[in-house]
Formats: C-alpha cells, sequence, structure tokens
C-alpha cells in the first residue's frame, strides 16, 4: 500500500513534469501488473526523480504475448515505442527482426556510457546474447527453476523434512510415503515444458535443439525426444498415474495448489518466492532442482526464463542516450539488489549479487540463494547457455498438449515426445521461411 | 421482397448511404482484402520481408491433421453451446409465460449476464472451477467427484459449453418469451378446452407458431459460438487440455498472435470467411423466404 | 387477458412446480455474479484457503476503493468513462449510419443499388478479430490510435444493424408512404416524421443490443490504446491477472469485474420493456 501511494504522488509529479519542461520521453511498454508491477513502477518513478533530462513512461500492453502483439503491431505502424519487454520464447523472433530492433550493445556503445559486458552474470545474459558475446537485449527479470518444500507435509507424512531430494533416483520412495500417507498432491509442478524438458535438458546436458539450441542458425530441429528426456517423462507419467505427481495447468496455477498447503513438493520459478511467502502457512524450504544421478553430466546449470527488454529501431539518437541511461540505472548494483531480493528474480550483475550477499539478505531468508547458484555453478556449454527457437510460444503449447496426453494416460512418454518434435519441427521451418 | 411504393432521384439515397459505404469500405473491405492478399504470403511478423507462395498457407493448413480436427471441435462446440443455451432457455421462458405475476422479477434476475463481457464471463466460471479455489470444484470434491477440467478433455469442454451457454441464455430467453407471449391466447384456450394435454398443446401448436424465433436464435447462436466466445476459451482453458477445446477461431488468434505466423493466420481468415459467407446466404435466404409469409 | 390464461393452467402444485423450476434457473444463472460480489467483499486469505465463503464478508469498502483508486495502468474511473464514451459512440454511430442507409436501401431505386446492398451485408458476420491485423495498420496510418475515433469506427463497419433497419422497413405499410407522397412530404420529411417514430423500438432494442457489444470489447482496445488514459474497463480486468510470476488479487479482480457489469446491467434493465418489445417487433 505505502509504495502504491508513494508510486501515485510521483506519478502526478511526473505528469505535470513533462508537461512544463522538454524532457525527453522513453516509451517502456511491458507485460507486469499487481505487486510486480507496482515494484516497476517505483523503479521508474526513481530514475524519473533521480535526473531531468530524460523522463520514462511505462504503461503495462496486457500479457506477455499480448505485450510482444502489440509491439509488433506498433512498429508495423510506426508507433513503436523505445523499449518493449519480451519474454524468453520470444527471444528468437525479435532477433530475426534485423530492422525492428536495435541491439543493446549498440545503444551502450553509442552513448558513450559505461557499458561493461564482463560485469554481467554470463548464465544469465547468455540467453539474449550472440555467439560472440555481443548483449542484443537486457535481461530485465530473469528466473530459473527451484524446488519449493512443504516442511509440514514431510512431517505429517513420517518423513524426515530434510529428506535427500536432491537426485530424482530419491523422489519414487518419498511420493510413495506421501502418497500412502494420505496426502491428496505429494508433487506439482508450473510450466511443465520449461521445468520437465528445457531447462531438464540443459540440466542434464542434453540438447534441445541442434545447432547449439538455435544459436546456430534458423535450421535447427527440435530433438528433446531423446531417451534420457523420455525415460524422465515415463517417470512422471508413472507417477501421474498412480496420483503421485498431481498436473494443475500449464502455467504456474499449481502455485495456489502449493501455497494452500495441498501440495508436498513444487518445482516452481524462484520469483514464485514472494508468493510463497506470502500465502503459505507452513513451514518451507527451498532447494536445487532434482537431476538424475544417472546421467553423469548432471548437474550441468539450469537455464533462465522470463523476459528482456529489447530497444526498437527508429528513434533519435538523444532518445538512445536516454534509453541506454534508463538501462544503466537499472544495471546499477542497488536496483539490481533491491530488484532481486524483492522479486526473487536473478541479479544480472556479479555486483548486485555481492551486495545482497553483503546486506544479509541470503542469511535471512534462506534459499535465496539457490537459484543463483544452481545457475552459475559450471560454465554453460552450448546445451545449457540458453534457447533460441522461431514460435517457441507456439512449441511449448505443443509440448503443453503433448504432455497432457502423458500425464491423463492417453500416451506414452515416446509417442508424445516424437509427436512433440514433429510438429514443433514443422513450426521451426515455418519460422525460417518467413525469416530466409 | 421490394416495396412497392418508392421516392424518386439518386442523389439522396446515395448521400444516405455514403457514410456506410465509406465506413464499410475503409475499416472493412480493404482491411479484409488484405486479409486475402496475406494468405498468399509467408511474411515475417515486423512486416520487414515477406515470400510469395501462393496457395501454399492452404496446402499447409489443410495437410495438418490438427487443423481439420478443429473444425469437428468447432461444430461439436458449437452445437452444445446452441443446445444447452436454448434448451435451458426455452425451458425457462415456458415456465416463465406460465406465471400470470412475477414473469418480470424473473426476467430482470435472469438478464443480468447478458451484460456480461465474455471475458469476464470467462474469469467468472474458471474462479468457480479453478482446480485450487473454485468453490464449485471443492464442493463437487466433497461429493467424491475429483474436478480436474486441466486434464480431462470431456470436464474441460463441458466447462467452455457451460461458460458460453451462459450469457446467451439471458439473451435466448427474452426472445422466447417475447415469442411466447405474443402467441394469440385464445388459439391455446381453445387447445386446452378441446382437453389437450400441455405437452400436445406444446408440440401442436406453440412450437410451429415459435418455429421463426427458434431459426432466427439458431443461426444468431451458432455465428456467436463460432466466434464470440474466443474470450471464455482463451480465458478458461487455452485451447487444452491437448486440443480438445481448440476451436477455429481460437486457432486464428493462436496462430497469428502467438506464433505471429501471420501468413497461416491470414489463410484461416479466408477460411473462415468462406464459412461465413455459406452461414450469411443461409440466414439470407431464410429470412427473405419467411418475410413472404 | 391473463386472467383468462389463469383459469386454463391448473392452480396449487403445478403452480408451484413453475416457481421453483425458475427459482433453480434463478439461481443457476446469477450464481457466478453473486460468488463474484462475495470474492469481491472478502479478503485474499478467505478465498485462497477452501471453500471461499458463500455469503459477502466485511471488506467492500476496502477492495473497491482499491479497484476504484489502483486499476492496472489508469483508474478504473478514467476506463469506465472511456467504455461509456466508446459504447456510446457504437451505439449511436451505427444507428444513425444503419437508418439512413437502411431508408435509401429499402426506399429508393438507384444504379448499383443490389450492388451496395451485397456489399454491406457480406460484413453481416466477420468480427473484428478475423481481420484485426491490416484494421490496425489503417487507423495508425490516419493517426487514430489512442482516440475515441480509432476505438469506434472500425466496430461500426458491421452491418447488423442496417439488416435489421432493412427487415423493419419493409412491414411498414406502403399505405403511409403513399399517403405522405400525395400530401407533398418529401423523403427526409417522411423519415423524419413517420418512419423514425415508428423505429422507436427497434431503436431502443438496438441501443441496448449495441451498447453491450461495445462497452463489451477486450481485443480491438488493447491493441490501439498504448496511452493509459485510453485504457477501457473490460482490457483494465484482464491486465489484472498476473502474467508469469505473480498472483491474482481475487478481491480487487472481483470488485472491479462487478464496476465492470453496471453501466450495461443497468442499460438492460432499465431499457428492458422498450428491448423486448423492439425484439417482438423486428422478429414479426
Amino acid at each position: 500500500m505505502k509504495i502504491k501511494t508513494l508510486n501515485l504522488a510521483l506519478a502526478v509529479s511526473m505528469a505535470w513534469g513533462t508537461a512544463a519542461s522538454a524532457q525527453t520521453e522513453i516509451q517502456w511498454w511491458h507485460a507486469f501488473t499487481g505487486r510486480l508491477g507496482e515494484l516497476l513502477d517505483a523503479q521508474v518513478a526513481q530514475f524519473n526523480a533521480s535526473q531531468t533530462d530524460y523522463v520514462v513512461v511505462a504503461s503495462n500492453k496486457g500479457n506477455y504475448s499480448e505485450a510482444l502483439n502489440a509491439g509488433i503491431a506498433a512498429f508495423r505502424a510506426g508507433e513503436q515505442p523505445h523499449l518493449l519487454q519480451v519474454f524468453e520464447v520470444g527471444t528468437a523472433t525479435m532477433m530475426a527482426a534485423t530492422g525492428a530492433v536495435k541491439p543493446v550493445f549498440e545503444v551502450m556503445e553509442e552513448s558513450g556510457l559505461p557499458f561493461d559486458p564482463n560485469e554481467y552474470i554470463p548464465a544469465v545474459t547468455g540467453y539474449y546474447t550472440t555467439s560472440e558475446g555481443q548483449m542484443l537485449s537486457y535481461p530485465y527479470n530473469s528466473s530459473t527453476q527451484v524446488l519449493y518444500v512443504n516442511r509440514d507435509k514431510l512431517t505429517e507424512a513420517g518423513i524426515d523434512p530434510d529428506v535427500d531430494l536432491s537426485t530424482w533416483e530419491a523422489w519414487d520412495a518419498v511420493l510413495t510415503q506421501l502418497k500412502d500417507a494420505g496426502v491428496t498432491c505429494p508433487y506439482t509442478t508450473s510450466w511443465q515444458s520449461w521445468v520437465h524438458l528445457e531447462s531438464f535438458s540443459a540440466y542434464h546436458d542434453l540438447p534441445f535443439a541442434t545447432k547449439d539450441n538455435g544459436f546456430g542458425g534458423l535450421d535447427t530441429e527440435l530433438v528433446f525426444n531423446g531417451p534420457t528426456q523420455i525415460a524422465h517423462i515415463e517417470q512422471l507419467g508413472k507417477w501421474a498415474q498412480e496420483g503421485k505427481f498431481i498436473y494443475n495447468g500449464r502455467r504456474n496455477e499449481a502455485g495456489a495448489n502449493f501455497r494452500g498447503g495441498e501440495c508436498a513438493l513444487f518445482t516452481e520459478s524462484s520469483a514464485g518466492y514472494a508468493g510463497v511467502k506470502a500465502e503459505a502457512k507452513f513451514a518451507f524450504d527451498i532447494r536445487h532442482l532434482p537431476y538424475w544421478d544417472s546421467v553423469e553430466a548432471a548437474p550441468q546449470n539450469t537455464i533462465i526464463g522470463g523476459a528482456s527488454l529489447w530497444v526498437m529501431e527508429g528513434h533519435s539518437a538523444e532518445e538512445y542516450k536516454g534509453v541506454a541511461s534508463f538501462l544503466n540505472f537499472l544495471a546499477s548494483p542497488e536496483v539490481q539488489a533491491k530488484w532481486h531480493q524483492d522479486t526473487g528474480y536473478l541479479p544480472i550483475t556479479n555486483a548486485a549479487g555481492e551486495l545482497t550477499e553483503q546486506q544479509g539478505f541470503y542469511a535471512a531468508n534462506p534459499g535465496t540463494e539457490i537459484a543463483g547458484l544452481q545457475m552459475t555453478r559450471n560454465t554453460p556449454t552450448a546445451n545449457s547457455k540458453g534457447l533460441r527457437l522461431g514460435s517457441f510460444d507456439q512449441i511449448r503449447t505443443i509440448i503443453d498438449e503433448e504432455l497432457e496426453g502423458v500425464w491423463s494416460g492417453q500416451k506414452t512418454a515416446d509417442v508424445a515426445l516424437n509427436s512433440a518434435v514433429e510438429r514443433g519441427n514443422q513450426l521451426l521451418r515455418r519460422f525460417e521461411q518467413a525469416n530466409r | 421482397m421490394e416495396k412497392r411504393v418508392i421516392f424518386k432521384g439518386w442523389m439522396l439515397p446515395a448521400l444516405l448511404l455514403l457514410p456506410q459505404i465509406v465506413i464499410t469500405a475503409v475499416f472493412f473491405f480493404y482491411p479484409a482484402g488484405q486479409a486475402i492478399w496475406q494468405s498468399m504470403f509467408v511474411p515475417d511478423p515486423f512486416g520487414l520481408k515477406t515470400q510469395f507462395v501462393g496457395l501454399g498457407n492452404f496446402e499447409y493448413l489443410l495437410g495438418d491433421p490438427f487443423y481439420r480436427a478443429s473444425f469437428v471441435t468447432t461444430a461439436i462446440f458449437s452445437s452444445l453451446v446452441t443446445l444447452v443455451s436454448m434448451g435451458v432457455a426455452l425451458y425457462l421462458a415456458i415456465l416463465a409465460d406460465r406465471l400470470i405475476k412475477g414473469s418480470g422479477t424473473y426476467r430482470t434476475l435472469l438478464i443480468w449476464p447478458y451484460a456480461v463481457a465474455p471475458a469476464v464471463a470467462g474469469v467468472l466460471w474458471m474462479f468457480m472451477f479453478n482446480t485450487r479455489v473454485g468453490v464449485a470444484s471443492w464442493y463437487l470434491g466433497l461429493l467424491g467427484y475429483d474436478w480436474n477440467h486441466v486434464l480431462n478433455e470431456a470436464e474441460a469442454m463441458g466447462l467452455v459449453v457451460v461458460a458460453s451457454s451462459w450469457g446467451r441464455i439471458s439473451y435466448n430467453f427474452l426472445f422466447f418469451l417475447a415469442g411466447l407471449q405474443a402467441i394469440p391466447r385464445s388459439v391455446i384456450e381453445a387447445a386446452a378446452i378441446d382437453g389437450a394435454k400441455f405437452w400436445t398443446r406444446f408440440r401442436t401448436i406453440v412450437w410451429p407458431l415459435l418455429s421463426p424465433t427458434t431459426f432466427f436464435l439458431l443461426v444468431v447462436n451458432v455465428v456467436y459460438a463460432f466466434f464470440e466466445t474466443f474470450g471464455v476459451i482463451h480465458t478458461i482453458t487455452a485451447g487444452g487440455p491437448q486440443q480438445a477445446t481448440t476451436i477455429l477461431v481460437y486457432k486464428v488468434y493462436s496462430d497469428g498472435f502467438v506464433s505471429q505466423d501471420l501468413g497461416s493466420s491470414a489463410a484461416q481468415s479466408v477460411i473462415l470467411l468462406l464459412l461465413v459467407g455459406i452461414l450469411t446466404v443461409i440466414q439470407f435466404k431464410f429470412i427473405e423466404r419467411r418475410v413472404h409469409y | 387477458m391473463s386472467e383468462q390464461r389463469g383459469m386454463v393452467e391448473r392452480r396449487g402444485l403445478g403452480h408451484w412446480f413453475t416457481h421453483l423450476g425458475l427459482i433453480i434457473g434463478v439461481l443457476f444463472i446469477f450464481f457466478p455474479i453473486w460468488l463474484a460480489f462475495v470474492a469481491s467483499t472478502v479478503t485474499q486469505a478467505d478465498i485462497v484457503q477452501p471453500p471461499m465463503p458463500l455469503l459477502p464478508g466485511g471488506h467492500f469498502i476496502e477492495n473497491y476503493t482499491e479497484a476504484l483508486v489502483s486499476g492496472v495502468n489508469a483508474p478504473v474511473a478514467t476506463m469506465m468513462f472511456n467504455s461509456l464514451i466508446m459504447a456510446l459512440g457504437i451505439t449511436i454511430g451505427k444507428i444513425v449510419i444503419s437508418l439512413t442507409s437502411a431508408f435509401a436501401i429499402v426506399y429508393f431505386r438507384f444504379p448499383g443499388r443490389t450492388i451496395f446492398f451485397w456489399l454491406i451485408f457480406l460484413t453481416l458476420m466477420l468480427p473484428v478479430e478475423v481481420r484485426i491485423v491490416p484494421t490496425y495498420e489503417v487507423i495508425a496510418n490516419f493517426g487514430m490510435l489512442n482516440s475515441y475515433s480509432g476505438l469506434i469506427f472500425p466496430l461500426i463497419a458491421s452491418a447488423t444493424a442496417t439488416f435489421l433497419f432493412r427487415q423493419f422497413f419493409l412491414t411498414v405499410p406502403d399505405e403511409l408512404t403513399e399517403a405522405a407522397r400525395v400530401d407533398g412530404a418529401s423523403p427526409m420529411q417522411f423519415f423524419w416524421h413517420i418512419l423514425l417514430p415508428m423505429s422507436r423500438t427497434n431503436i431502443a432494442a438496438l441501443f441496448v443490443i449495441l451498447f453491450i457489444y461495445g462497452w463489451n470489447q477486450y481485443l480491438w482496445p488493447l491493441l490501439i490504446t498504448t496511452d493509459p488514459s485510453m485504457n477501457t474497463i473490460v482490457m483494465g480486468i484482464k491486465q489484472m491477472f498476473p502474467s508469469g510470476d505473480d498472483l491474482a488479487d481475487w478481491p480487487v479482480i472481483m470488485a472491479t469485474s462487478i464496476l465492470a457489469m453496471v453501466p450495461p446491467v443497468i442499460v438492460v434493465i432499465s431499457m428492458q420493456k422498450l428491448f423486448i418489445r423492439g425484439l417482438v417487433d423486428s422478429e414479426k
């Protein structure tokens, strides 16, 4: 509430300021509402109050895919904003749009403002960076998957709440015990494709698609139907049939079931932390995402999700300078550290992570450091740097559809994954054709 | 059907028609023509480059078993929405028509949902059947029924059908009640005096006299189910589980606005345009004929 | 009339079954709205720990105040005002152009009449969603993004109203036209003094239908209003749903949903008598 009043006051003074002076206006279209929207507005207000040359105007354009569409439609009409927040699955679409987007490294170079790519955490920025190390978009909000554990539920079921859950091999016994103790939802997950195929592949150092997961060219093909992935999905499907894995929806619907105390174990974005902390009436902790110990390369590192900010073409040099100085402001350790601590999103610079550590945040909120550690535990490989696939949002939908077939017992894991690969490849070929 | 008595001149009618012609040309025909044109190309989303593919987009679509399946899904969905919304509305209208007093009160309560936007209706029903916070799913759980429309295809279809029909029940109810009340009482009374039971009276007298209303609503509701239920599907199931609730309009949206495949989306628009054309002709033929009665 | 009707039906048990059937119907139809209202008067905690209560709680003022001042980009009051302008603009604009064009088509013979007629009727059912990208470009080229005219015009381009007026005009007895001509009335005088008053109930029915159609638009305002001060309420509700990693604030979402319902409900209920008469008229 306090934030909101402050925002309102700042917004009013800001509007006044715009009318009175000739500040350069920077339009920023984003997809955040609610608490995240308030935090975003607070950043904007702080930036606007910190200097007098530029004024950033942030507007919500619906959810991620609506914001992307609004940006595209606006570009076609010559009305594009300076900054557009695009979710990670839209990366290839934006990247292919030479002439519509201006790479961030270019914006920073031209502005003459200090910009050192080495200050950034490669595991986070890698997703949005060319193979030559040039930053294309600014990683605004990035998170990775972690495991949330309802300790009370485990205790109720007669399980040691500190039981080892670090490998999937250990899970079957725990889930069986939970199920036998009458727990209706032993395990659930959000974002099934992201957790159980995209990040799963990276974590086990397996390719998700050829050509370095699409970084190497548009002629990439999906290959997530390898034996390890099939075995994993098969195991989850088995748990689903036995009532040990409860499916609650394609997005983060399952979060409500976990926060309400129904589910014992939950894989979800690290950014779900604030919500769990706010609503959970039980003891919980955060752990590393489990991996299959039998896979030698695991654990590699998980990959990120979230969104980044793209700079759109077609504006003046002065405006780009404003954009650069705003991005610089966002990247400053204090702003970054606060964002990281308030939201659960990963810090994007080493300095922000260190500052958070110094401020004693990790000590006071155990578990919040897990996501960062999981990302940085190894140097990313070609398989774990990220994914760059056209029509990726739609490919995720296809994966969702096929996985639902497995959870409901209508399809076997290999049939579902083979079909998802085949259908997804068709979309990739369409995308390749459109962007040739 | 033509007027026998008419006014002369062409300047005045041209002036009177002008606003609608201009608006239709600029905001309908030009964009619709663009959609047809675009259906022969594979463009990139930003409009930076494009390739001519002729009928390639149509080949791609019609070769896709999932697109063909969505015709079947649409047919099932539309039939169910029409049936549920008209059936319940007719039932309620018959009951309300039997009342001497108080039908106005019921009517006032029953027409609320008509004022609710489909997007908001989707929100309300999703809220009731949410697998976690939903009241309906919780009480079903108490009764021993494990509601899970995110995985059960039949439940998902049922839910979107009910949510889409909900607002239409109000609309259809108004039409049916008006239709019933317009039937001359003397006809029904005569039949009643002859000793005809309610069901017989309904079948032989009321239903035939109601048939113009019924047919009109049939067409209107099918069109509604085809096009305006997008908001409901989008909010509640997003086309899932698997592809159980992916209707044609939802696919236009998801290919065009989720996948940014404008070529495929434009081709689907053209296919829909053809479907709409057929529906229009059917409706038009019917209404023209009926006016002759 | 209704007295006689009563004698036909048996009183007693059947009468109560009728009421019972209607009450069950009303409960089913009204329940989602009731639940939304209840949800808008309780706290988030009441909702997320099921089952949520079925009777209103004590947080009415708190939730509605929050809904009214917060909104997503713009205050709810601003969005409601924009929705109102948009709905009225569509309603009035469409009724005006449809009346005049239906008049021209029915009461005149001129070259190209049939072609115009068909051109207009082709638009009968195609929703704006299907041609949305090119329509957006047209609006942008005219510089009509973030304007009421941009919100209104593309949604006027459909022939439903023209069609209904045409149907109605065709049923107007020719004798009236004849009499007007004999009296030396010009076409426009005939239109103003005879046709328009006769169309009153049809106009009322269309007013209700179009107002609700305009008020309930979602995808179009979402695309073309980039300036928060131009947002509409229905898109505002959808925008309250978090994307990605945040939680849905149910009480405020539901309070806003209820607020968004109020104007169309007022229109429907206050005009229901005229509305129904209009429906029956245009039906026959």
